[in-house]
């Protein structure tokens, strides 16, 4: 059975509005990039959460231009309305794309901007200001936006009653790749709505006929046709009703309301044979679906005017142990509905894994408060609550879990600082001096690293001098102050040794100078390298230091205000669960009473039928015995 | 980009043609101020999350010892079906991973999934990764690589892509 996804079919577009089918070579930002995965499985929570935190850190820089989402940054702030919306967060999203539109940016990027808040206006049935945001629009727009752009007008104008403009527009469009069958049907609505009868019938004959190769293409052709057999036969053409529809295929998501109108066509027609053939075919399928039962008492019917009336009795009986049942059903879905067993089903986690978790629901024996809820899920309203409901319930979930979590992280806390506090007095004390042999060591090697430019700048040599000749000079000139001055003591001779040992000294110094300086120089180099490990080590350590602090220290202020967030909004989730729910029972619980008044009327119609079936066919038993 | 036709109102358009199921007892208004608050409490939450993220980070995740390994797959990948990943780390098994149809989606719609995130010591390290998949010829794939990175002191950001089919090296590191 098929008719849910009827009413998917505008989710599934919608989903397909999100993450533009970048490569993941194109993608520079990793955390943009799992935005991006996160979104592609429908998780818009998780990936509004990394977007958020990488767009926040973004603008949090001084220079935005060197961050790698800056790559992506248009895309990003577009991103953040589509999650937005898909995350049905339309305030945020209206508000996030209506910055781009206000902010500083090409026209094109306006363009877009006010393509997108126009689609969120329109969603939110905010028509005037859909049709403001797309008068904002400027010059062309791309081409690959440009036919949703008039596709998205033209809904709009339909919106507002402006009917012909919508059919103007609309008429551009048509044959349009990508709106094939969409354009078309819309085109007749606008001309029905314009009262231009004749020629919307003739637009859904054409939209009906559309080539469909794909799964939503077929719906929309199946909706034409089933549109326009529905009001071919009102106006009682039933012979024209028939073939549209027949074109409705018979295992989509209108083929029961198909088969129906065929039948209610063919008996129209008084062709009672005829329509014996699809009313069999329904009564049939899924006994909860509202044209089945319809079907199961229109087949005996039938049968009834073809005279046949021993059939028609045994399928009255049929249809009256099938409402019987459909009856029990309705007042254990009701029953379970009232005890809040509906709530319960509804968020079961093991169905939610499969994407047709509705129809798989019904079919679970030990739900009997969700076997009409494929039903229920055809109304906008109802799926609005339920949508909002299974948020509520996520949000539930994530907030028991974190608050879970503050118990672990406090133990954790309390672990580090058990390990930690004993061990840092002895550590702090071995580093502080470490800190200062550090502090010398640097010291001594900045001040050769100026020597050397020194030396480039200004030649020294006795600077080069090694620790032998330093020790020969300093020792040299004292004897020489001890002998005091010349020609007073007769030790002139002792003066000129003590000059040419200097003389010595200063030659091989000077002659050794430009070899000393390479030395130096290349020593200095290897010191460069030494001293960078050094320095990294040290740093290393000083983070280390600090993170080691950092692991159990400046945490309470946060995990107490934290707490405290994820506390009152825990509370706040359960009231509107609380609220979200009581609605979602009240909706559902008009809708079972409707359905249980249509049946109790079926069963009243069917009773009578049988009786008046049964002298029928006795009579005509009679009538028949000689 | 896809196309993007809006179609919310025919769904609504078609509700002419069907018989929608009414909320004749629910209070509209009531809806409206339900589905606004609805908004709000998500924001909250979403604010809540930035929050707990960053502290669960500082905590759990040093910035001095984070290591974080993304995946994402490659430009001729489109019709490889990647099955499941290995990593390991220092020759032990740090996470293996199997991958879901939406997950596997989610990839080829270019998307980079966060495989790994945890703590390592700064210094030189080996990464061995190991991918199991179907090629679109039907064919299994297997295959293993074995790096190497250093790890600083600034949180390590490595990523992984698996292109089997571009003629390129399968399974490449790229450090980011």
């Amino acid at each position: 059975m098929t008719r849910p996804l009827a009413w998917t079919i505008g989710l599934q577009l919608a989903l397909m509005l999100l993450c533009s089918p970048a490569r993941a070579d194109d993608v520079r930002d990793l955390y943009f990039g799992e935005a991006l995965f996160q979104a592609g499985q429908g998780k818009y929570f998780e990936a509004l959460e990394r977007l958020d935190a990488e767009l926040g850190q973004h603008y949090g820089l001084d220079e935005p231009e060197l961050d790698t989402l800056h790559h992506h940054i248009r895309e990003a702030e577009f991103f953040v309305g589509d999650f937005e919306l898909n995350y049905r967060m339309h305030h945020r999203a209206g508000r996030a794309i209506s910055a781009v539109l206000n902010g500083d940016v090409d026209q094109s990027v306006r363009n877009e901007a006010a393509y997108r808040l126009a689609r969120i206006h329109f969603q939110k049935a905010q028509m005037a200001d859909a049709l403001e945001a797309l008068a904002r629009i400027e010059g062309s727009m791309p081409a690959r936006v440009r036919d949703d752009v008039e596709f998205l007008r033209a809904n709009v104008y339909l919106a507002v009653g402006r009917s012909a403009e919508a059919a103007e527009v609309l008429r551009e469009l048509q044959g349009t790749k990508g709106l094939t069958g969409f354009s078309e049907f819309n085109l007749a609505v606008a001309l029905l709505q314009d009262g231009r009868t004749a020629e919307a019938l003739q637009q859904l004959d054409r939209a009906g006929q559309v080539d469909a190769r794909d799964a939503m293409t077929h719906s929309i052709r199946d909706k034409a046709n089933l549109v326009l057999g529905g009001m071919l036969l009102e106006s009682g053409r039933f012979e024209e009703a028939r073939a549209p529809l027949e074109r409705v295929r018979l295992e989509g998501p209108m083929s029961n309301e198909a088969l129906l109108g065929a039948g209610w066509a063919e008996l129209s027609g008084e062709n009672f044979e005829r329509a014996v053939v699809p009313w069999s075919i329904l009564a049939d399928r899924d006994p909860t679906d509202a044209a089945v039962q319809e079907a199961k008492l229109a087949l005996p019917y039938a049968y009834s005017r073809l005279n046949v009336h021993g059939r028609a009795a045994v399928l009255y009986g049929k249809a009256l142990d099938t409402f019987g049942r459909e009856l029990n059903k309705l007042d254990a879905s009701m029953g379970s509905i009232e005890n809040g067993s509906f709530l319960e089903a509804l968020v079961r986690e093991e169905i939610h894994q499969d994407k047709d978790w509705v129809v798989r629901m019904r079919s679970l024996p030990e739900t009997p408060e969700t076997f009409y809820l494929v039903e229920l899920l055809a109304s906008h309203d109802f799926q609005t609550a339920l949508q909002n409901y299974l948020d509520l319930e996520d949000l539930r979930k994530k907030l028991a879990t974190w608050q879970a979590s503050f118990d672990a992280f406090d133990s954790v806390i309390a672990a580090r600082a058990d390990y930690f506090e004993p061990l840092l007095p002895e550590v702090d004390q071995t580093f502080r001096e470490l800190d200062s042999r550090f502090r010398v060591r640097v010291e001594q090697y900045e001040l050769l690293v100026k020597r050397m430019q020194d030396l480039l700048v200004m030649p020294r040599p006795e600077f080069l001098a090694t620790t032998e000749e330093k020790v020969l000079s300093t020792g040299l000139t004292a004897m020489d102050e001890a002998l005091g001055g010349v020609g007073r003591d007769g030790n002139d001779e002792l003066r000129q040794r003590i000059r040419r040992l200097e003389g010595i000294i200063t030659w091989t110094l000077h002659t050794q100078y430009d070899d000393r300086l390479t030395r130096f120089y290349e020593n200095l180099q290897d010191m460069q390298g030494s001293v960078a490990l050094l320095k990294e080590h040290y740093q290393a350590f000083v983070r280390t230091r600090q993170a080691a602090t950092l692991s159990y220290q400046g945490y309470d202020a946060p995990i107490k205000r934290l707490r405290g967030r994820i506390h009152q909004a825990s509370a706040k989730v359960d009231q509107l669960m609380a609220r979200q729910g009581r609605m979602l029972e009240q909706v559902a619980m008009a809708e079972l009473e409707s359905r249980q008044r249509r049946l109790v009327n079926y069963q009243h119609q069917a009773r009578y039928a049988l009786a008046d079936s049964y002298d029928r066919a006795t009579q005509a038993q009679y009538a028949e015995e000689p | 980009m896809p196309k993007t036709p809006i179609i919310a109102l025919l769904t609504a358009l078609a509700c002419l043609c069907w018989s929608p199921v009414s909320a004749d007892d629910v209070s509209r208004k009531e809806m409206r101020s339900l589905d606004e608050q609805v908004q709000e409490i998500k924001s909250d939450v979403l604010s809540i999350a930035a929050e707990l993220d960053q502290l669960e980070e500082r905590l759990l995740f040093p910035s001095n010892t984070q290591l974080t390994v993304f995946v994402a797959i490659g430009d001729g990948t489109e019709s490889f079906r990647l099955d499941s990943i290995r990593l390991g780390i220092n020759d032990a098994l740090a996470t293996h991973h199997i991958y879901s149809f939406k997950e596997l989606e989610a990839l080829q719609q270019g998307g980079v999934q966060r495989l790994y995130m945890g703590n390592l010591p700064i210094g030189t390290h080996a990464l061995e990764v190991s991918v199991l998949g179907k090629l679109p010829s039907g064919k299994d794939f297997a295959h293993a690589e074995r790096f190497t990175f250093d790890k600083g002191i600034d949180p390590a950001l490595i990523g992984i892509t698996v292109d089997p089919g571009s003629g390129k090296a399968p399974i490449a590191l790229k450090d980011w």
